[in-house]
């Protein structure tokens, strides 16, 4: 057994670091932009022409929440060829399987991810905006300067289970013919027939990377909570 | 100077204020006093445009406002430059030190030099008595110490007018102490205020005006003597329920 996990390891390790962590990191990052966006909107008070925004965004966050992640991989991979508009998309989208999935994960992810967001900013004392306008603010002042630097700290912890999520919900991408870590492993157990000892290693490597991202959030919990001070 | 005529202001279908005219002196302190639930908040939220009354004129300055017309973000920036609020709960920004709370509206809204900025903010923690605290968090503050920072930040600001909503409500007797020790120095200093407060002592002392609201209406607008002085029975009321003086009687 261990010679099958000394083999493995580097292709795992290999497709580890080719795919499962930047699709995972730059899927959040992307994600995370479009959450506060979506946020931000949502929370916006505009009235009018803005309105049909606001929908359209709670329209976005509706349908990605509803439907499962596997199922909009699919629709984005191996539906989007066929939609064929004249004019704009003659031939249909055909997206290459890593822009696909970052899409998909980006916008997953920052459907939920907006949610958290704008959570905490609600979250946040009325007094705060308040004081804020008071000393002069502008609401957009207010919110950089005094709200999100607070609302932050408070968004952490389901940000971290939202990223944690992501990490594990790349193995999907297994499916729209992405090579990465678990696809690999599958390939692997299908050769060597150890199928147990595979999917326990590959299980353990996921492990490690989000034992990391918890670690980070440990420290950035500790990091932005430095003013609150026991008297 | 600032005035109001006729201002009006409903939440929901409950009007709380009907209709108060009024005028706020420059260089002096008003005190705003009524019960519970009268309106005196509302009143002073509606001068720093934190509530928006539906109707009334806001004067201020020679500036005239109809409450009952669209104001623009950039005339309501522009009055809340002149004017500061001190709220009950203080506000202070937790995630900011002492000193970058008072040097924050300096800096990023008057856009004013970081060094001089916190020289004058040392300088306004001095005469809080809170030197020492410049780089501690709100956090290890107490009610009364929050308080006067707050203080601090908004005549860092210096504003015309600083409004001061029940600024020692929260606060036990002892640490209210310290509190109206420092706004009786502004007062002095000529700085303007409108004060809602329910201490009817500290009222008496510091008040060059005051204006007694109930039911959103003024019932009393005048100064400081003639509203001690006066002969209203519901005024004679409240002030002797305020003072305990009939729990002394009995």
């Amino acid at each position: 057994m261990w010679q099958i996990i000394q083999t493995a390891s580097p292709q795992l390790i290999k497709a580890g670091l080719k795919y499962t962590i930047p699709i995972a990191l730059i899927a959040f990052a992307i994600g995370l932009a479009i959450a506060l966006v979506t946020a931000l909107i949502r929370l916006s008070s505009k009235r009018g022409g803005f309105l049909a925004i606001k929908v359209l965004f709670r329209f976005y966050v509706w349908v990605f929440r509803s439907t499962p992640l596997l199922v909009q991989l699919f629709i984005v991979y191996f539906g989007l060829p066929y939609l064929k508009i004249r004019g704009l998309s003659p031939h249909g989208i055909q997206l290459d399987p890593v822009v696909a999935g970052i899409l998909t994960f980006s916008l997953n992810t920052g459907a939920y991810c907006s949610e958290t967001i704008r959570a905490s900013i609600l979250s946040i004392d009325q007094g705060q905006w308040e004081a804020a306008y008071s000393i002069g603010m502008t609401r957009t002042m207010a919110l950089f300067r005094i709200i999100l630097p607070q609302a932050i700290r408070i968004s952490l912890p389901p940000l971290a289970n939202s990223f944690i999520s992501l990490v594990k919900d790349t193995s999907l991408a297994a499916s729209i013919t992405i090579v990465e870590m678990f696809e690999v492993s599958q390939q692997i157990a299908a050769q060597n027939y150890q199928p147990l000892v595979m999917y326990m290693l590959v299980a353990v490597y996921y492990a490690v990377f989000c034992t990391v991202l918890t670690w980070l959030q440990g420290y950035l919990e500790k990091v932005t909570s430095r003013y609150i001070v026991a008297k | 100077m600032l005035k109001v005529s006729q201002l009006t202001k409903s939440f929901g279908d409950q009007e709380v204020l009907h209709g108060l005219t009024t005028s706020f002196p420059d260089h002096q302190t008003t005190v705003i006093l009524g019960p519970s639930g009268s309106g005196k908040s509302t009143l002073l939220r509606s001068l720093n445009f934190l509530e928006r009354p539906e109707s009334g004129h806001y004067d201020f300055d020679g500036e005239n406002l109809d409450w009952s017309q669209p104001i623009g973000n950039a005339t309501i920036l522009q009055i809340r430059r002149h004017t500061e609020m001190v709220f009950q709960g203080y506000n202070l920004f937790p995630h900011l030190s002492v000193l970058k709370n008072i040097t924050e509206g300096p800096i990023h809204v008057l856009h004013h030099e970081k060094a001089a900025a916190q020289t004058e903010a040392r300088q306004l923690l001095a005469k809080v008595g809170l030197a020492d605290k410049a780089n501690e968090y709100p956090s290890q503050l107490s009610g009364g110490q929050s308080q006067r920072v707050a203080i601090a930040r908004s005549l860092a600001m210096h504003p015309e007018y600083i409004f001061l909503d029940e600024p020692t409500s929260a606060l036990d007797p002892e640490l209210e102490l310290g509190v109206l020790k420092v706004l009786l120095q502004i007062a002095k200093e000529k700085q303007s205020m409108i004060i809602v407060t329910h201490n009817l002592a500290f009222a008496r002392q510091v008040a060059d005006k005051i204006l007694f609201v109930e039911n959103g209406h003024i019932l009393f607008d005048g100064p400081n003597q003639d509203f001690f002085g006066t002969q209203n029975q519901r005024i004679l009321d409240f002030i002797s329920a305020m003072t305990f003086s009939d729990l002394a009687e009995n």
